[in-house]
């Protein structure tokens, strides 16, 4: 049911020794919502996905996915829950369809309910064709929507998908993309693991950033960039004339200025400046525009890892 | 652990499902045809030689169709030898890459992600690999005893049979322990060609140097062979106490006490022990089951404590490549 919170982590705790990989994260996901994980390699992203799914065991710290402990009812999570892991491999002399039907056998699916499923799925994911063909003859990109569609037989409440596009090519990553809304459309939870910033911001409702194990920030992306631009307003201006940039730093709300080359000039604002900016610049200078830059993931996860970098420092 | 105490569902959940895939796995693979081939080709070779020897020497005898298992013919060794020394090979072969092959494959996290608790995979591989084991064994079983009604034209006896039947299920013990071993090495090594090598080492170790390394060992616990009354009862204790850590010991002991009735002790016999004894007169069966029943259930013992060993390691490792 959309709006329901079905994954639920409380303080979630993992060491490797006096190695703290994931520490004290809280999260919430409700039903129909895309969260995108990112974070650095090692940041603890795969190993809170690994500990939601009762994969492994947290050290400290309670979580909840579709109703159930991970820890205590692992089986429970487990056949609620549709996992495409980062490498995904298959049985390479087994065809597609027998693949697919042995974890569905696994979740107890009857052999009438594999057959129409697996028609369905293969449909959705473009692989009709090469359903009976053995896995071997699969290209990667195949493979990836083999385990998509692995998903979509098993009809998971909350699937985990743990950068899925790595291996793709433009085109693909587009239709991966859309089956991802799926997904969402399909009232599944999706929290998608990746380093591909802008798909990442495409899909998302939502984004968690990891950092050394932490949550560092969570939230919509124009609620992150509030948080980390400052103002969350992202203003281009091109002018020709002098004292561009000192005109600019001083129009009030402005936060930051940033030269992108030639007259034009990125400003973070705390508000919608636009009018104010045109006001104050015509009189001086030769306006050629003004932009609204919607914020992009990129530059916020840049910015934040810059920042906290000069934070250790 | 945590995970172990509480934990919701069954354990086995999903043991069929993948003990019936991995059975398919085995018996359609090219390697377990290779193998079967292999054995089945030596195996019947040996019994056909010894069914020519058996017609052309005995005529008589109360138990021919066990000499059938046990004779050797030059240049072939026995049959129950053969087996011996074949079932390990076949065993490693079956599970060296159990486990670390759905690593490698990048298939263990998709399948565990699924409703099963490790429990259920391993046991699933191992009960499959024992299943295909035990299927070859019964077809080639039941092969040398065809083999036997045609050539020699006379049935087994009761006896004959429970006998045979009591050898089949110690050859599946002992094929469970090699399996066993195997697949522990494949939870231990994550790549397959190592864990086939500790596989192959070992049973080179036991079946050809165990004579070897054996003497030595007992030399040094205790003291020579010889003293000046001729063999020492210390040091032959102590050799075979050693002896019997092998399996291969304990099954080629096994095999001879059911397979010759006339087997009246595994171990050295003191001459006051054979006062009044009917040499050559056969054991009955229940005596013979008797004398063998350490040996079985030492190889039973066996098998599960590697498992078991096995299971403790797997259960500890972090799913992650």
């Amino acid at each position: 049911m959309p709006g329901d919170i079905v994954i639920r982590a409380e303080a979630l705790t993992k060491r490797y020794g006096a190695n703290v990989a994931v520490d004290h994260v809280d999260l919430e996901v409700a039903a129909g919502e895309i969260v995108g994980i990112l974070g650095p390699n090692g940041s603890g992203k795969t190993t809170t996905i690994l500990m939601l799914l009762g994969l492994t065991e947290p050290t400290s710290g309670r979580a909840m996915v579709a109703g159930f402990d991970p820890l205590r009812d692992p089986l429970e999570v487990k056949r609620r829950v549709g996992y495409l892991p980062d490498q995904i491999g298959f049985y390479e002399n087994m065809s597609a369809r027998d693949n697919l039907a042995y974890t569905a056998r696994l979740y107890g699916l009857s052999r009438r309910e594999i057959d129409d499923r697996f028609v369905a799925a293969l449909d959705r994911v473009g692989l009709s064709e090469v359903g009976h063909a053995r896995v071997t003859t699969y290209s990667q990109g195949m493979r990836q929507r083999l385990g998509l569609a692995e998903i979509l037989m098993k009809r998971p409440s909350v699937a985990v998908l743990d950068e899925p596009t790595t291996a793709l090519d433009p085109h693909s990553t587009l239709e991966f993309l859309d089956m991802i809304r799926g997904l969402k459309a399909d009232g599944t939870a999706v929290l998608l693991s990746s380093h591909h910033l802008d798909q990442v911001q495409s899909v998302c409702d939502r984004v968690a950033l990891f950092n050394n194990g932490r949550l560092a920030l969570s939230g919509t992306v124009t609620e992150l960039a509030a948080q980390v631009l400052g103002g969350g307003h992202v203003i281009d201006v091109e002018a020709r004339g002098d004292g561009l940039p000192d005109l600019l730093t001083a129009i009030p709300g402005v936060v930051r200025v940033q030269p992108l080359g030639g007259d034009r000039y990125r400003l973070d604002c705390q508000s919608d400046l636009r009018a104010d900016i045109a006001r104050r610049l015509a009189p001086k200078l030769d306006l050629v525009g003004i932009y609204f830059a919607a914020p992009s993931l990129n530059e916020v996860y840049a910015r934040y890892f810059a920042e906290a970098r000069d934070a250790v420092h | 652990m945590r995970s172990t105490r509480g934990r919701g569902g069954s354990p086995w959940t999903g043991l069929g499902t993948v003990v019936a895939k991995e059975t398919a796995d085995h018996l359609s693979s090219a390697r377990m045809r290779i193998l079967e081939a292999l054995v089945f080709l030596t195996a019947i070779a040996a019994a056909y030689a010894a069914i020519r020897s058996i017609r052309a020497t005995i005529g008589e005898s109360p138990f021919l169709f066990l000499r059938l298992l046990t004779m050797a013919q030059d240049p072939l060794p026995s049959f129950i030898a053969l087996l011996g020394f074949l079932i390990p090979l076949v065993a490693i072969a079956l599970a060296f890459d159990a486990v670390n092959g759905e690593f490698n494959r990048r298939t263990l996290s998709r399948v565990l992600a699924q409703p099963i608790y490790r429990d259920a995979l391993l046991l699933g591989k191992f009960l499959a690999g024992l299943l295909s084991l035990t299927i070859g064994l019964v077809s080639l079983w039941l092969l040398v005893i065809g083999l036997g009604l045609l050539l020699l034209g006379l049935p087994p006896s009761t006896e004959e049979m429970v006998r045979m039947v009591g050898f089949l299920i110690a050859t599946i013990a002992y094929g469970g322990v090699w399996l066993a071993l195997a697949l522990l090495f494949s939870v231990l090594f994550r790549a397959p060609a190592t864990a086939a090598l500790a596989g192959l080492g070992t049973w080179l170790v036991f079946s050809l140097f165990w004579s070897v390394i054996t003497p030595i060992i007992a030399t040094l616990i205790a003291g020579p062979p010889e003293g000046v009354l001729g063999p020492r009862l210390a040091y032959l204790n102590v050799e075979q106490i050693i002896d019997r850590l092998s399996p291969n010991t304990l099954y080629a002991e096994t095999a001879l006490a059911l397979l010759q009735p006339a087997t009246r002790a595994l171990g050295p016999v003191l001459i006051s022990q054979l006062q009044g004894a009917l040499l050559g007169a056969p054991l009955p069966v229940t005596q013979s089951f008797i004398l063998i029943w350490p040996q079985l259930t030492g190889l039973l013992a066996a098998m599960i404590v590697i498992f078991a060993i096995a299971y403790v390691a797997f259960q500890r490792q972090e799913i992650r490549a």
